[in-house]
């Protein structure tokens, strides 16, 4: 079995890798993971005054699988709005990169990175939408 | 006549890089897993897949005695390397089958007599689950732990014995970590007690001297396709003087003693007996060759790489092993950044198991460290030209991933991992 082509291209390429200061006001920054699970995300989003994802950057500690998802989340997020970013589903980024079934929990590590930075961005520029 | 396709040894050390310095393939760092067959061994077999393809069990004609020569041949030659006789060479499958009949087959023919057995938490997967298959039968079985460098303790084998205890199965080198039990010492201890000493040395024959008589061993497992012989053969050594009874997994025509029924895959034994030969023909220069290699590759990655760390005993150990965790990196996302090599690593999902390696995880290595850490193997095709190369391969992924990796970051900014209230992710 070898790796699907989107992934090794993340992989090797990965898009947006870095970090913003997360004490900045416009940054959201999401850390999901543990590394006694062997995945550890960390997602940021920087937000513009009119409510859009204009930058995202990201770091992982995991397999292939898991940098790749990251990578591709960075991308799908920038120049949405909070709402649709939240609606970005795990197995749309499973089926992108082809996850097999073992790898699943790389795209929910995903899904879960982009919720925690965008409910970080909102503490911080307490939203009261919920 | 049959030409080999592979050619001569100075062929198989050019496979992956060649002379002008261009990588051909990834190259193999991965002989705990498997080895390729010694040119000469196919060489050997070949004649006995064609022209002398007769079955050894035929009494009665030219091409059964024909057969029945070059596979006794074969069984001198794997006795003559652990100072046994030829009668006590049962030829399996491969090391898990015999590791199967050795411990479920000891247990069950004594089990009106006595109904203990001791193991290592550390043993090979087939080990242990003998020994779970044992205790679902009403056996009890004992698994020691082991000391951070991966041998066992010898007062808590003392320790573990009673009056119960019919088998003692430890094996002689383990395959994550190459480390050497002291199977001297654990040889008397189970003679002093009388009991029954099995070793799974299926990483250990032809790479380190093994002895039955001066170890006391009375059961052993040797498997062909990791001392470059075919794969699908291994062996039982089955101790005469004391005897040791076995009941047999396999019924059938009785061959082998009794002990291990069907017809003997003449090639493959032929194969494996000459590869026995040339392991031990070999042994004192390709293992000071192996460790001048292995201490090169060490040195190499330790001096430009901060926070590496060696997994089990470096002195006992074989020469052709090494473990290492590569802090901040995950071992299945560095084995992709370095798919130049093909190596194998401790983090989950890299076999058929999701859960990362027991076996660092029983050295008291944290799991964050077992998720980090590669098993590279090296053996008798690797090069200096290859070592060269993996070191700047591996250097150069471990600095790209840590790039990449938030646990890095957080550490040079002196953030202590452990503070960090991780959510614990469930899926």
């Amino acid at each position: 079995m070898s790796y699907n082509e989107k992934l090794v291209d993340h992989y090797e390429h990965p898009r947006n890798v870095g970090s913003f200061n997360k004490e900045e006001n416009g940054v959201g920054t999401g850390l999901v993971g543990a590394p006694a699970c062997g995945d550890v995300m960390k997602l940021q989003i920087k937000v513009n005054a009119s409510g859009i994802i204009e930058d995202a950057k990201f770091k992982t500690f995991g397999c292939g699988s898991a940098i790749a998802s990251s990578s591709l989340v960075t991308e799908w997020v920038k120049g949405k709005t909070l709402e649709e970013a939240a609606k970005i589903k795990n197995n749309e980024i499973a089926q992108q990169l082809a996850l097999p079934p073992v790898k699943i929990h790389c795209s929910v590590l995903a899904e879960d990175a982009i919720k925690a930075a965008i409910a970080d961005y909102k503490k911080k520029n307490k939203f009261n939408d919920e | 006549m049959i030409k080999l396709l592979l050619g001569d040894e100075a062929k198989m050390n050019k496979l992956t890089i060649n002379d002008n310095n261009k990588l051909i393939k990834p190259i193999y760092l991965d002989y705990q897993a498997t080895t390729p067959c010694d040119p000469q061994v196919v060489e050997v077999m070949l004649p006995y897949f064609t022209e002398r393809f007769g079955n050894s069990h035929s009494r009665n004609h030219y091409y059964g005695w024909e057969a029945e020569e070059a596979v006794e041949g074969a069984r001198e030659k794997i006795a003559n390397i652990i100072n046994a006789s030829s009668k006590e060479i049962i030829f399996t499958s491969g090391a898990t089958e015999s590791n199967n009949l050795a411990i479920k087959g000891v247990a069950h023919f004594y089990r009106e007599k006595k109904n203990h057995v001791i193991t290592v938490i550390t043993e090979h997967k087939c080990v242990l689950a003998s020994c779970r298959s044992l205790e679902q039968n009403g056996f009890r079985v004992t698994y020691l732990s082991v000391k951070k460098n991966g041998l066992i303790n010898l007062e808590e084998l003392k320790e573990a014995i009673t009056d119960q205890t019919i088998l003692i199965s430890i094996m002689a080198v383990n395959n994550e970590i190459g480390v050497i039990q002291p199977l001297t010492e654990i040889g008397l201890i189970c003679r002093e007690h009388g009991i029954f000493f099995h070793t799974d040395a299926a990483q250990a024959v032809g790479k380190i001297p093994i002895d039955v008589d001066v170890m006391n061993i009375d059961l052993m497992s040797i498997s062909a396709h990791k001392i470059y012989g075919p794969k699908g053969i291994g062996a039982l050594y089955l101790r005469r003087k004391p005897r040791v009874y076995l009941q047999a997994l396999i019924d059938g025509g009785r061959q082998e003693r009794g002990v291990r029924s069907g017809t003997l895959a003449t090639p493959l034994c032929v194969g494996f007996g000459e590869a026995c030969s040339l392991s031990i023909e070999k042994m004192p220069i390709e293992s000071e060759r192996l460790r001048i290699l292995r201490d090169r590759l060490l040195k190499g990655i330790n001096d430009r790489l901060s926070y590496v760390y060696l997994n089990g005993d470096l002195e006992k150990r074989i020469p052709g092993n090494l473990n290492i965790s590569f802090a901040f990196v995950e071992g299945e996302g560095l084995m992709m950044g370095v798919k130049n090599i093909a190596v194998s690593s401790g983090s989950a999902c890299t076999s058929a198991s999701l859960e990362p390696s027991y076996v660092l995880k029983a050295l008291g290595v944290d799991v964050e460290m077992v998720h980090t850490s590669l098993r590279i193997g090296i053996g008798r095709f690797t090069t200096k030209k290859e070592i060269d190369y993996t070191i700047d391969h591996i250097v150069e992924a471990v600095n790209r991933l840590r790039e990449l990796s938030p646990l890095w970051e957080m550490h040079l900014e002196g953030i202590d991992i452990n503070s960090i209230d991780f959510t614990h992710h469930n899926d």
